[in-house]
């Protein structure tokens, strides 16, 4: 494996009683694929929360390219090339399908202190959008409001706004959630497909989609590494097995 | 479209019409509608489009009002405003004044937008609130200008080419102020900036997470609406030639808000519409009794609990937001 | 010195007439969720009644006792018929229902007792001055005000501290999933609280009657006070009003009394007066916006 792209050193999150992330290291490499794995509770979303910059640490460090970006603020997080998509779906409700692309294609696009020119018929915004619709499959319903989409379809969109963030590492939280089995699939090989492409770090329940997926896999229990390791290292792990797949089945 | 150029034709002609029935008089009305559509539409920009539920919207109205009337009663007098740390003479003519009176109020928006900003919902609600009645209450301590009595211009500003001491001529000048400040405002809203503001109604964690630092943008547009009511004042001071802290009191915060919710938020002629509809109505009700507000209170509640999208989501049939 | 210590006590009683009416604010805001502009309403119909009911038996302590159940009950009434349904409507409705419940109220009030404002008197028994300090005397009534409005705030830490349906009401402020989720009546709870609400903004407004004039919008003034205290506070703090309404009613009441003795120091008199007035009367906005940069939800927040 190459060079970490991000590093994280001890990093702790609490809320009261509960430790949520506790003093927890890891590294994820360049090109990889990296899932989160571990029971309800075990701190996944948190550690998401915590490198998109939704949340702020109480103590630690997250590196980017060795660069310290702990204490960088979620907006500018985006600039350097991270984006999410999240658990419970996170979109622009009362704005149209492609009014929602637009933004996300808009954000690394230049400031937006533009108040004449009409956003949607940008010619600079729309070269992006077309591939951005399409990636998702969702250009019959370009026009549509966001909130009269299905379920699946929202989620769909989600994803299709991170990707158009133009992102280098991609932070997925739990994007087959809720879906039918065929929307898994689509989403799973659009996944496939981005890896190639990106970094992708990776909660997701259904773990059939993960060790298929996944280039590495992390556990986590309680907020701390179980193990770390490839799908097959994993599967193998007693550790694991005690942890977590022999104890709930996953749902 | 029809709708809207029939509109335009009967607003311009308005004062003809009124001419011929005899009833000049309302033309002072009309301009007072315009004036109030167009703080209405203003508060809409935030309210609205921006989802900033400010409820001290007046505070910007009154001090563009205030500028206004300040430096015409010194102009009158011959006495400077300012005699230290330098000397400000007193001014008369509308194409100075009244960009000093919008740049003031966008001063004012930029510092108490900053700092109101820092919150939101709820609290957002209340600090706009109380740092609006802080400017009333500092013009009610301010007996130079009249304290809470309020201060009257001794004549209305001068304009070049037109009268505006001429009602018809007041008129048309507050209807092409509106009519402009609606065309940039309907620019503003699909523009990028627009978008921008609109998903930070929505969505606001989403913007940031998108990239955004949303704080800048919605500070923006809080001083763009707190420019745009400024003007308002500006005008209000001329149309009625007296100003007093009144103009400033939350109660008419409350108004403004009113008159964009009965229209229709989210919407640029909703809040026209709503503000053309209030003073119409409380004209007609004052006829009939004293006590119209008896029935003005329990209408706004079946608006909020009912008719969402206002006056103007029943004529068209349409939800907010379709610009 | 002497001066000092009588605007302290005047400070302390602007004080606990606004702790009255934010701690049941802050409360309905904390735990409902709902904007409420209305809560000067209360104030105001509290003062009206007692001052009628005083007028004809010509007994103050009537006058509280038929006024503080009136204020609860309309304000349990307007609960269940119109603010219920605003609980899961944007603030923006919920400005707009509870502003034209103001107007509602202001005009009845009009209607059923004129423009001109009615004054109460002080009951024989509390009149005349006490001298706390030697050589000082202070009205007997604005004491009484004082006192009352600290056991209230006792009770109120008792009832929070000690009583089940207390720790219901912080749960509800707190957590109101939770709440729901250990199975508490919500919908009761809500009614109670808003109850609880109105009944100390109607003492409030029964015990402001003496000392000021009892007229329609006469709640609106005080209520943005009670605002810059629940801003202030934290919302949903009952701790944070009696912090801030002490704050805000020493800092306003302090304010106009010293700073124009102060700006004379500096400025020649006149202009100190107008300067030290206007600078008096935002004080308490200023003290507000200073917070604000330093802890922008409040002193004592209740979600932390």
């Amino acid at each position: 494996m190459s060079d970490p792209l991000l590093k994280i050193v001890g990093l702790r999150k609490h809320f009261g009683a509960v430790r949520a992330c506790h003093n927890l290291s890891l590294e994820i490499c360049t090109g990889e694929t990296h899932a989160l794995i571990g029971p309800n509770g075990a701190g996944k979303t948190t550690l998401l929360n915590l490198l998109s910059g939704d949340l702020k640490p109480d103590a630690g460090q997250i590196f980017l390219d060795n660069r310290d970006i702990t204490r960088v603020p979620l907006y500018h997080r985006a600039h350097l090339g991270l984006a999410r998509s999240y658990q419970i779906t996170s979109i622009f409700p009362q704005l149209s399908v492609e009014e929602n692309l637009l933004l996300a294609i808009q954000a690394h696009s230049g400031h937006s202190f533009r108040f004449w020119k009409k956003a949607v018929s940008d010619p600079q915004l729309r070269r992006e959008l077309e591939p951005a619709l399409e990636r998702v499959g969702l250009e019959h319903r370009a026009r549509d409001r966001a909130a009269a989409l299905s379920h699946g379809e929202k989620k769909q969109l989600e994803v299709g706004m991170a990707l158009a963030c133009n992102p280098r590492v991609l932070f997925l939280d739990e994007p087959m959630a809720g879906m039918g089995p065929g929307g898994s699939v689509e989403l799973g090989k659009l996944i496939a497909g981005l890896k190639q492409q990106m970094t992708i770090v990776l909660v997701e329940h259904d773990v059939e989609a993960i060790f298929s997926l996944a280039d590495r896999i992390t556990v986590l229990v309680y907020g701390e590494i179980v193990v770390t390791g490839t799908a097959d290292e994993i599967r193998s792990s007693a550790a694991v097995r005690e942890a977590y797949l022999g104890e709930e089945e996953p749902c | 479209m029809l709708l809207l150029i029939s509109a335009t034709l009967l607003l311009l002609l308005l004062p003809t019409l009124l001419g011929w029935l005899g009833e000049e008089y309302l033309i002072s009305l009309a301009s007072r509608i315009l004036i109030y559509a167009l703080v209405a539409v203003s508060l809409d920009l935030m309210l609205g489009f921006g989802g900033m539920v400010s409820l001290g919207h007046a505070a910007f109205f009154g001090i563009g009002a205030y500028v206004v009337a300040i430096f015409t009663h010194h102009s009158f007098d011959g006495s400077p405003v300012l005699s230290w740390p330098f000397v400000l003479p007193g001014l008369d003519g509308a194409l100075v004044l009244w960009p000093l009176a919008i740049l003031v109020s966008a001063l004012l928006a930029a510092i108490i937008g900053a700092l109101s900003l820092r919150t939101s919902g709820m609290h957002f609600i209340m600090i706009t609130l109380a740092f609006a009645q802080m400017l009333f209450f500092f013009f009610v301590s301010l007996e130079a200008y009249g304290g809470d009595d309020g201060l009257s211009l001794f004549a209305r500003n001068r304009f070049p080419g037109l009268d505006l001491s001429d009602d018809t001529h007041f008129y048309y000048l507050c209807l092409a102020v509106l009519g402009i400040f609606l065309l940039i405002a309907y620019r503003l809203v699909s523009s990028r900036f627009g978008m921008v503001i609109r998903g930070s109604r929505d969505n606001e964690k989403r913007m940031q997470a998108l990239g955004f630092p949303t704080f800048r943008y919605k500070l923006a547009c809080f001083v763009i609406a707190g420019a745009a009511a400024g003007l308002a004042g500006a005008l209000i001071a001329n149309h009625t030639e007296y100003v007093s802290p009144g103009l400033m009191h939350w109660t008419h915060s409350g108004v403004i808000l009113v008159m964009v919710l009965l229209g229709g938020s989210g919407t640029l002629f909703g809040p026209v519409l709503g503000a053309a509809t209030f003073l119409i109505l409380e004209e007609v009700l004052a006829i009939y009794t004293e006590h119209w507000m008896l029935y003005l209170g329990p209408a706004l509640i079946l608006v909020a609990l009912f008719a969402r999208h206002g006056i103007y989501g029943i004529l068209t049939g349409r939800e907010r937001n379709n610009v | 010195m002497l001066l000092v210590f009588e605007q302290l006590l005047n400070g302390l009683q602007l004080g606990v007439t606004l702790f009255l009416l934010s701690a049941g604010l802050t409360l309905i805001f904390g735990i409902m969720q709902v904007i409420n502009l209305a809560h000067g309403s209360f104030y105001m119909i509290g003062a009206y009644v007692a001052a009628t009911v005083t007028a004809y038996t010509g007994s103050f302590l009537l006058g509280l006792a038929v006024a503080l159940p009136v204020t609860a009950l309309i304000g349990m009434l307007v609960e269940m018929s119109m603010l219920r349904r605003l609980y899961h409507k944007e603030h923006v409705d919920q400005v707009l229902a509870t502003f034209g419940l103001i107007m509602f109220f202001n005009e009845l009030t009009r209607i059923i007792w004129g423009r001109q404002p009615l004054f109460m008197d002080v009951p024989a028994w509390l009149s005349g001055s006490i001298e706390l300090i030697p050589g000082i005397p202070y009205p007997t009534y604005r004491l009484a005000v004082i006192g009352v409005g600290l056991l209230v705030a006792l009770f109120l830490y008792l009832m929070f501290a000690y009583t089940r349906i207390g720790m219901q009401i912080r749960a509800g402020a707190s957590n109101r999933e939770m709440a729901a989720a250990l199975g508490i009546n919500i919908k009761r709870l809500y009614t109670l609280v808003f109850g609880l609400g109105t009944l100390l903004a109607g003492l409030a407004g029964v015990m402001a009657g003496p000392i000021l004039a009892v007229e329609a919008g006469m709640g609106e003034s005080i209520l943005i006070l009670t605002f810059v205290v629940i801003v202030i506070g934290g919302i949903g703090s009952v701790r944070g009003a009696f912090v801030g309404a002490l704050l805000v009613g020493m800092v306003d009441t302090l304010g106009r009394a010293f700073l124009p003795l102060f700006f004379r120091l500096v400025f020649p008199a006149a202009t100190a007066d107008g300067a030290a007035a206007s600078i008096a009367s935002m004080l308490i906005y200023l003290l507000m916006a200073a917070i604000l940069i330093w802890r922008p939800r409040g002193l004592l927040p209740a979600h932390s």
